[in-house]
């Protein structure tokens, strides 16, 4: 906890929570050690990073980003990236976004999504509005994200399922030839990995 | 099944009770909220209850509160997160309402900037 002044009402939540805390170490039912382990962990390593490490490694070896397109599953266990949840292997599909086609992934029937990749789903990928509006509207529901894209590119929506995770591998930006791979992952965030963004360069 | 597979699967299933998040990460206003977090999953790691018993609490907490709020109220989802954290907690008998109000009343009546 921290040593700034406590709140002297008993009902406040953060002596409620204090208070809990302290009964349950007593009764030997918690160790505050695991406690913070869980935060630190869910802090540290849940989230869109493992997607993120796995685009720029696309981006940085040609021959990573031939079998991630050809076998996404198998791909992200190279990285060490395993399973959703259940612990059961969906099958990972990852699809190119580019000049002339681009992907957006959506689950229709609830909430499908590569959890392992790209940690929890954003409040709007379970919405009803999106899940069926970007079947029917594509265009219009990316360019209310901000994503204008030209009349000439295709856009191929993809469904996800409890049997197949969709992600997107996006376009690398123009101006980062002199990022490595580190750095790459950095600018690769969640929304561009499902396909309602891109990548910005980061000079722009 | 890694921990944090374990974390996403019980979020996941969490559904619409799910914590407030900004680009896939948990957002926590206060310590205390990341501690009650912590604990609920912590506890449920080590058998203590079934993640389904602690989340049917966290969604009747936050739809009695749905019910009663004004819309422009600030949205407190960790004190429903630690409501229904105490009631299961209290369904298993592990820790009672009595026991945690003593400790709670006794924590409160500290003098002003003890440091804890």
């Amino acid at each position: 906890m921290t040593d700034h002044d406590h709140p002297h009402d008993p009902d406040a939540p953060e002596i409620r929570a204090e208070a809990l805390e302290s009964l349950l170490v007593e009764k030997g039912l918690l160790d505050p050690a695991e406690v913070d382990a869980v935060i630190a962990r869910y802090n540290d390593r849940v989230g869109p990073l493992a997607g993120a490490r796995v685009v720029a490694r696309a981006w940085t070896d040609p021959d990573y980003r031939a079998r991630l397109l050809a076998d996404g599953t198998a791909a992200a266990e190279e990285l060490d990236i395993r399973g959703g949840p259940g612990g059961q292997m969906e099958k990972l599909v990852v699809v190119e976004n580019g000049p002339e086609v681009h992907n957006v992934v959506v689950c229709t029937l609830c909430s499908c999504y590569p959890w392992a990749l790209l940690g929890l789903p954003p409040r709007w990928y379970k919405d009803p509005a999106y899940r069926s509006r970007v079947v029917r509207e594509p265009r219009s529901v990316l360019a209310e994200f901000g994503l204008e894209l030209d009349p000439d590119i295709r856009i191929r929506v993809r469904d996800s399922s409890a049997e197949v995770r969709y992600m997107v591998l996006p376009e690398r930006p123009e101006g980062t030839e002199h990022l490595d791979e580190d750095a790459l992952a950095g600018l690769v965030h969640r929304d561009a990995m499902i396909g309602v963004a891109r990548v910005r360069d980061p000079q722009a | 099944m890694s921990t944090e597979e374990r974390l996403q699967q019980r979020l996941a299933a969490t559904g619409d009770a799910a914590p407030p998040m900004e680009n896939g990460e948990l957002l926590f206003a206060e310590p205390w909220e990341a501690r009650a977090f912590g604990m609920a999953h912590r506890l449920c790691d080590a058998g203590c209850f079934e993640w389904d018993a602690f989340r049917d609490h966290l969604i009747a907490a936050i739809a009695a509160e749905d019910a009663r709020r004004a819309d422009d109220a600030p949205y407190r989802y960790y004190e429903h997160w630690l409501v229904a954290l105490e009631r299961t907690l209290a369904d298993h008998g592990l820790a009672g309402d009595a026991e945690l109000g003593a400790r709670a009343r006794q924590l409160a009546a500290r003098p002003h900037g003890h440091d804890h």
